[in-house]
């Protein structure tokens, strides 16, 4: 069996070889830190997401001018310019702005995927209010709801269903988009992967398992976004 | 005037090395961008048909690929690219962005054939379509309407995610812009470099998104209960 082994040449050498394996497996540890951080920051920054999502997609479904544009405003920057300017904007220029003013990493890749998914999250939300008819508000208004009250009570529990299958698709894009914080050392589960096959060129077996660890991370989540789907579809 | 025009800002502004700079970066972002965007549109709608045919193996082929890649994330895919194919940093990139694009592209043609209901199809075929002809005459237009808008918006973030080329040392307009940064070093300076940037990557994207919304209204119009 060994010499079966031993005859098989991409086992022995090049970037999947075995030696290189044992040696990812023997420092395992470094990648499972990198994953807590990751699942760290991508929870933390779907909390701060859906709040400023939620609060954006009801300004931007207000019959106020000013609330509407500001909503606008935002969605339009957040998601025509990339996550990684965003986020060196943190990293690089405000500490400069402000001097003496150090953000963690951390903070900031939760501040960054929050802001950045928060945008596209609003347009989910906009989109599902304004698929209940205008005729719900006006009767919820007209029985005495105050506007936050009807929102609260009428009409975001029937959005809720349109919202939840791209809501929870972003929430996987959400978890991938977090690994943008390696390219400022954010120590999350890209960067403890990248720095560790960077120190001994391990590259193969290192972004295979940081791969699988991702795919384990959003595969049930992009799973609950079909069944969503589906279920909304049928009824 | 005078201390207007010395300051700091300003003295990067009239400076030609910022903007030749800033160029070669934005060529190098949208030649990655432009080309991972026709790549994986062909190889997005071949697995997105492959996947919506139903054939044995390759329907299956094509699914766990979907699923596989559309759960990764597309810095991933760019290191490998670079670092275990090998590839230069301008290819890696485009490699990478290609192998997740291709996958989301896949996912947008298959839920927009999905959204036809069955009975047109076989409705067409009882009238004596051809595959073909079911095709293109009853199934793709309202499909086409359907698939527009989450196509666009994911070449808006091809581009915006080319940017992600800067860890593998690609040099595109994010880390041209990093670059400069280090140059023009003091806070307003490097705080305009990167409001430069981002107005250079909002500009192209809204134009994108603004003729992709017209174009959908355009297609759209005549066809309100089967598009919709």
């Amino acid at each position: 069996m060994n010499e079966f082994i031993e005859s098989i040449g991409f086992l022995q050498e090049g970037p999947f070889a075995i030696p290189r394996w044992e040696a990812l497996f023997s420092n395992i540890d470094v990648l499972w830190q990198g994953a807590l951080v990751t699942l760290l920051v991508a929870s933390l920054g779907l909390v701060m997401a859906l709040v400023l999502g939620i609060a954006f997609g009801v300004m931007s479904t207000s019959h106020w001018r000013v609330p509407r544009a500001f909503a606008r405003a935002y969605v339009e920057f957040y998601q025509n310019t990339p996550l990684l300017i965003q986020v060196f904007m943190l990293f690089n220029a405000i500490p400069l702005l402000i001097t003496g003013l150090f953000i963690p990493v951390i903070v900031i890749g939760i501040i960054g995927v929050g802001m950045y998914h928060g945008a596209y999250i609003a347009e989910v939300v906009r989109a599902g209010i304004q698929s209940i008819g205008r005729g719900q508000l006006e009767a919820a208004l007209s029985q005495g709801f105050t506007y936050i009250g009807a929102m609260r009570h009428i009409i975001i529990p029937q959005a809720m269903r349109i919202v939840l299958p791209p809501l929870t698709n972003q929430a996987v894009s959400l978890i991938k988009n977090t690994s943008v914080i390696a390219i400022i050392a954010g120590g999350d589960l890209m960067y403890a992967g990248d720095s560790f096959a960077g120190r001994y060129g391990h590259y193969g077996p290192t972004y295979v398992v940081v791969g699988l660890l991702y795919f384990l991370m959003c595969f049930p989540l992009a799973m609950l976004a079909r069944r969503l789907e589906e279920q909304t579809r049928s009824d | 005037m005078e201390a207007f025009m010395n300051s700091p800002v300003m003295v990067m502004l009239s400076d030609p090395i910022l903007y030749i700079g800033l160029g070669y970066g934005l060529l190098l972002t949208l030649q990655i961008a432009s080309m991972s965007i026709a790549l994986s549109f062909v190889f997005g709608t071949v697995l997105g048909a492959a996947r919506y045919s139903g054939l044995p193996v390759v329907s299956q082929l094509a699914g766990a690929y979907i699923e596989v890649v559309r759960n990764l994330p597309a810095l991933l895919l760019i290191l490998i690219s670079y670092f275990v194919l090998g590839q230069s940093a301008m290819w890696a990139a485009t490699i990478g962005l290609t192998i997740y694009t291709s996958a989301i592209i896949a996912e947008v043609i298959r839920g927009g054939l999905n959204s036809v209901p069955a009975g047109q199809w076989e409705a067409a075929r009882s009238q004596g379509f051809s595959f073909l002809q079911s095709m293109r005459y009853i199934v793709l237009p309202p499909a086409i309407v359907k698939m527009i808008p989450p196509i666009v918006s994911q070449f808006v973030t091809v581009i915006k995610d080319s940017s992600f080329a800067m860890a593998i040392g690609a040099y595109e307009l994010m880390f041209k812009g990093t670059i400069l940064a280090a140059k023009y070093w003091k806070p307003e300076q490097v705080i305009t470099i990167y409001i430069v940037i981002s107005l250079v990557y909002f500009v192209i994207n809204f134009a994108i998104s603004t003729v992709a919304r017209s174009l959908q209204v355009k297609l759209s119009v005549g066809r309100g209960s089967i598009g919709d």
